[in-house]
């Protein structure tokens, strides 16, 4: 479902009409080779543990997902109802990668994983999350993380 | 979403973003993006497959090692699907919703909840994991608050720091996924149509919902509103309002 004509009408076109962020000179940061990177998870699924703040409409902050938290505590608070869930529902990785980036790791195909990740709820108007990012890419920085994978929902 | 690799980018982090909306991908122009051709919900394509999801993952992670960019690639693999899929039945055999009368969902939306539950236990002790809870409630109160409020009721049973839109919204969404968690508690894969057009069509918690957003989209409150037009009912359902 990549492309708006392989998805049902209302939902592409509700896609159709959000409106793109404007972003004027893009970076491109490099860095060393992959087996060599430390990467973090940045998922826009509002994911968050048990317990934490749900995020609701228009939310622009984020949550923390330490690397060793129990994968029974992540749960999901994406306002939308226009996705599928059960996937979710089923494994955690499909939204949220965690343990195969671990054994990427482990088999030395990436430098690590970091000790923390993070997710936002892709929903919101993206503009209002710059300084939430800032916070996020600080963190990284500060436990040696060079790399973010995104993962939508 | 995208827009979150961009803002990294600036504070010198190294970003690759998966996609699953092509024509947004291309729209925006992230530094590096793999386009998925996944249904929305399965950004690694595949639940229970770790081989899948790790060529999904190495794919993008390689385009890290690109000299230049921004780079735009498609993962070129459809999700597997079964074999041999012949579609899925509930374990519960539950009465159809056209048995609760309108203005009365509270009794058979418990009893359906009642009924699941052993279902659901089971798929939480195989998956090692559930993931209702979000809205904190016990899932017989979130079916009480959701029903009680479909049926007319003010509820007032709910956290006092928290508006009855957001806990509604809450309580919806931790019910659905109890009802579909439940369903799948047998192995063998399920298409997410099906269970929706199960959950939708077929027990009188999604006809309670139906209630839910119909009389919500007719409050006074903007946050009600707001659960009542979009936060309840998915667009692939909505044939389904006002029958």
């Amino acid at each position: 479902m990549t492309r708006y004509a392989d998805m049902p009408e209302g939902v592409a076109k509700h896609l159709a009409r959000l409106p793109l962020p404007d972003i004027e000179g893009g970076a491109f940061v490099p860095g060393p080779p992959l087996a060599e990177r430390r990467v973090a998870l940045v998922s826009s699924a509002g994911l968050g543990r048990r317990g934490d703040r749900p995020f609701g409409p228009g939310a622009v902050d984020y949550r923390v997902l330490p690397a060793d938290a129990d994968a029974n505590d992540i749960v999901m608070s994406h306002i939308s109802v226009n996705y599928d869930r059960t996937g979710f529902q089923q494994d955690l990785n499909i939204v949220y990668p965690l343990e195969r980036l671990k054994e990427m790791a482990a088999a030395g195909e990436i430098g690590g994983v970091a000790d923390h990740h993070y997710s936002f709820m892709g929903a919101s108007d993206p503009a209002p999350m710059q300084p939430f990012a800032k916070d996020v890419a600080a963190a990284m920085r500060a436990e040696g993380v060079d790399t973010a994978l995104l993962v939508p929902v | 979403m995208c827009a979150l690799a961009h803002y990294l980018e600036r504070e010198g982090i190294a970003t690759v973003a998966i996609a699953l909306v092509h024509e947004h991908a291309e729209g925006i122009g992230n530094p590096r993006t793999l386009s998925v051709p996944f249904e929305l919900g399965r950004p690694l394509g595949a639940p229970d497959n770790p081989e899948f999801q790790l060529r999904v993952l190495r794919a993008a992670l390689a385009l890290l090692d690109r000299p230049d960019g921004p780079v735009l690639e498609e993962f070129p693999d459809p999700a597997p699907e079964p074999a041999d899929y012949e579609g899925w039945a509930c374990p519960v055999s539950l009465p159809r919703p056209e048995a609760a009368p309108d203005g009365k969902h509270e009794r058979f939306v418990v009893d359906e909840v009642a009924r699941l539950r052993p279902w659901w236990d089971l798929a939480r002790e195989r998956r090692g994991r559930t993931t209702v809870g979000a809205s904190g409630y016990e899932i017989e109160d979130a079916a009480r608050l959701v029903s009680r409020y479909a049926d007319g009721a003010d509820p007032d049973d709910t956290d006092p720091a928290r508006k009855l839109s957001r806990s509604l919204k809450l309580a919806c969404d931790d019910l659905m996924a109890f009802y579909t968690e439940a369903a799948t508690a047998q192995p063998g894969a399920v298409a997410s149509q099906d269970l929706s057009d199960w959950f939708w069509g077929e027990t009188a918690a999604g006809k309670a919902l139906l209630a839910v957003r119909e009389r919500a989209a007719g409050e006074d409150d903007r946050g009600m509103q707001l659960l009542g037009s979009l936060l309840i009912l998915p667009r692939s359902q909505v044939h389904r309002a006002g029958a």
